[in-house]
């Protein structure tokens, strides 16, 4: 894994040894280089995208490209409010989002800890029939679950575009893997001074599970905030859709009169997000780690 | 669920009558163990069962029916079949889907790349780089497709800007066929390095550093290590990353939304499976769209199943 503080005790050794060292400590000056391009790369869209939000249309249309406004004007991002239904939007996004999320560490907690911890009957034909789920793209279920909300008159409602993303079968995969890897002395200790087995899931392993708990949410964040093709599907009326829905349709449209409206309404459609990354970056990056190690 | 419940005592039954080493007797410990599992399972499966296992099958029904203009349906057998494998934009949505994933698939090895070097011992700024390359992923793909636009917009846009001071004159990127494929795979592209660095680094933590001192010692420098020590230990994450990616590259369908829109006139030659499946459930015809589903499934599974057969000839599991 590390390999520079390798060659250093290389070195060593082999002074040690009284032999010349064969492996020279290769200077980092390249890595930078490297990382820096690549990095700027990555983060150009976003940069333009900021500088582009605070200049005028002209500006944004301008041959050649104008890199700096001069003059910023911060009032597209009020425009925003004015003229688009931006506020409703992000009602819908924040209200999905939190159903899904917080549906999802109630059930698909208790449904891995069942499946990890617990004996009934039909428990791998059962557990099968969830894993079937993963293997299976949306498109499958996707007109059904429609025809669902539908007949339930849940077309362009909040509880519509969330209802199905609250029960996972990725998220209850990833809590049983979380339950497996759980000692088990804790829980049988509990269990020997009497407790339930509500008791000993909610007061023993339950916070044990925190950081499985943490990956679920922030994937469950993620996914659902940014999530398109179903919301478009189940949220036809601009006020009812969430962030996503809204500003896809609108950057999708076959001219764009406006570019920094649309820019910076893009940009705080994706802030919240951005902003919980930065904030939370190593839980984000260590849920997803953990996510794909399943 | 009642019948879940109900049917907790003729599992018992089986259970106690099943052959194999697991066999227990059906104590009243169990059987209230056997309970709550059932009130921890049931909120699950209920939901499970209703909005994914039954539209499920209802969609292999629905892949057998037509639909009228106002939502009747009737069996026809298959014919929605039949007209997906006569539609010429069925096959070149398959091959769109196909590029982009090529397209995907191309970015793993720049990102084993880039995940060596983040991953340098005592390297200054590891995570400062590590923000950078994992910001697109957390980013929403419909919102940054806006300043795709602009960037590849063929009159004023930044990339073809910068190409014309090469000498190149660039085409519109995102109205023109093929181009726009390549530029909705270069956006596709920008976003899972984040995701594929994140995993394979993850990967490499679990390299056992002796493998790095042995080496060294036989004289490989850093190149060498990366081909013959990295590659290789790290090619089950490699694999896992690939299989993940085939998977998403199959779900092309925030990006061309959003960086062409549906009046494009170039997205009859560019949309993917997903694009289609959708441009057919927008205007009801809800048997094709199934149909579409379908082929969906059986692609992805075929090119899983014949990724986990390819993986015993260059995965290395230590």
């Amino acid at each position: 894994m590390s390999s520079a503080v390798i060659s250093d005790t290389v070195i060593r050794d082999a002074a040690a040894r009284g032999r010349s060292p064969r492996v020279k400590r290769p200077s980092n000056g390249l890595t930078h280089t490297v990382l820096a391009i690549g990095s700027l790369l990555m983060i150009f869209p976003f940069v333009w995208q900021i500088i582009m939000s605070l200049s005028t249309n002209a500006q944004v249309t301008s041959v050649p490209p104008s890199f700096w406004p001069g003059e910023l004007h911060p009032e597209n991002f009020a425009h925003v409010f004015d003229q688009l239904p931006f506020v409703n939007q992000l009602w819908v996004s924040v209200a999905v989002t939190l159903i899904r999320t917080i549906g999802q560490i109630i059930l698909c907690s208790m449904a891995g800890y069942a499946f990890a911890r617990m004996e009934f009957p039909f428990k791998r034909l059962i557990f099968g029939l969830v894993l079937a789920i993963l293997m299976v793209p949306p498109q499958v279920y996707l007109l059904p679950q429609y025809q669902i909300v539908q007949g339930l008159g849940w077309l362009n409602t909040i509880i519509g575009i969330a209802s199905p993303g609250v029960f996972s079968a990725f998220g209850t995969f990833l809590m049983r893997q979380f339950f497996l890897g759980l000692p088990d002395e804790l829980a049988e200790a509990a269990r020997l001074d009497g407790a339930s087995h509500f008791q000993t899931f909610w007061k023993i392993m339950l916070p044990l599970a925190k950081p499985g708990l943490s990956a679920l949410a922030i994937i469950t964040v993620l996914a659902s905030w940014n999530d398109l093709l179903w919301p478009l599907i189940v949220a036809t009326d601009s006020t009812q859709m969430p962030l996503s829905a809204g500003i896809a349709t609108l950057t999708g449209s076959r001219s764009i009169p406006d570019y920094p409206l649309l820019l910076a309404a893009s940009l705080m459609a994706m802030a919240p997000v951005l902003i919980l990354f930065l904030v939370m970056q190593r839980r984000v990056i260590d849920g997803i780690a953990f996510s794909g190690m399943k | 669920m009642t019948t879940a419940t109900s049917s907790a005592p003729a599992g018992a039954a089986t259970s106690v009558a099943a052959p194999g080493p697991r066999r227990r007797r059906w104590t009243p410990t169990r059987r209230k163990e056997a309970l709550w599992a059932v009130v921890f399972v049931v909120p699950l499966l209920f939901g499970v069962i209703v909005f994914y296992i039954w539209p499920i099958v209802r969609n292999a029904y629905f892949s057998l029916t037509t639909w009228g203009p106002f939502g009747g349906a009737t069996f026809s057998g298959l014919n929605n079949y039949e007209a997906m494998l006569a539609d010429p934009s069925f096959w070149r949505s398959i091959v769109n889907t196909l590029i982009y994933v090529g397209m995907l698939l191309l970015g793993i090895p720049i990102a084993v790349v880039f995940a060596s070097l983040i991953n340098r011992p005592g390297l200054k700024f590891a995570s400062v780089y590590r923000t950078a390359f994992f910001l697109p992923y957390v980013a929403m793909p419909a919102a940054v497709a806006m300043v795709w636009r602009i960037i590849f917009n063929g009159d004023f846009g930044v990339l073809n800007y910068a190409l014309s001071l090469v000498g190149i004159h660039g085409p519109s990127w995102l109205s023109t066929e093929w181009f726009a494929l390549i530029a909705v795979g270069l956006v596709g592209m920008w976003i899972s390095v984040g995701f594929n660095l994140i995993i394979l680094s993850a990967g490499m933590k679990s390299i056992p550093p002796e493998m790095y001192e042995a080496s060294a010692l036989d004289g490989a420098g850093r190149s060498r290590q990366f081909f013959s020590v990295t590659v290789p230990l790290l090619s089950p994450s490699i694999f896992f990353v690939s299989v993940m990616t085939v998977i998403t590259g199959f779900q092309l369908f925030d990006l061309l939304y959003a960086l062409m829109g549906t009046h494009n006139p170039a997205i009859n030659e560019t949309q993917s499976m997903v694009y289609l499946f959708f441009a057919h459930q927008q205007t009801g015809d809800n048997g094709y769209a199934a149909a579409v589903g379908v082929a969906i499934l059986v692609l992805v599974g075929l090119f899983t199943i014949l990724q986990f057969r390819m993986q015993r000839r260059w995965v290395n599991y230590v």
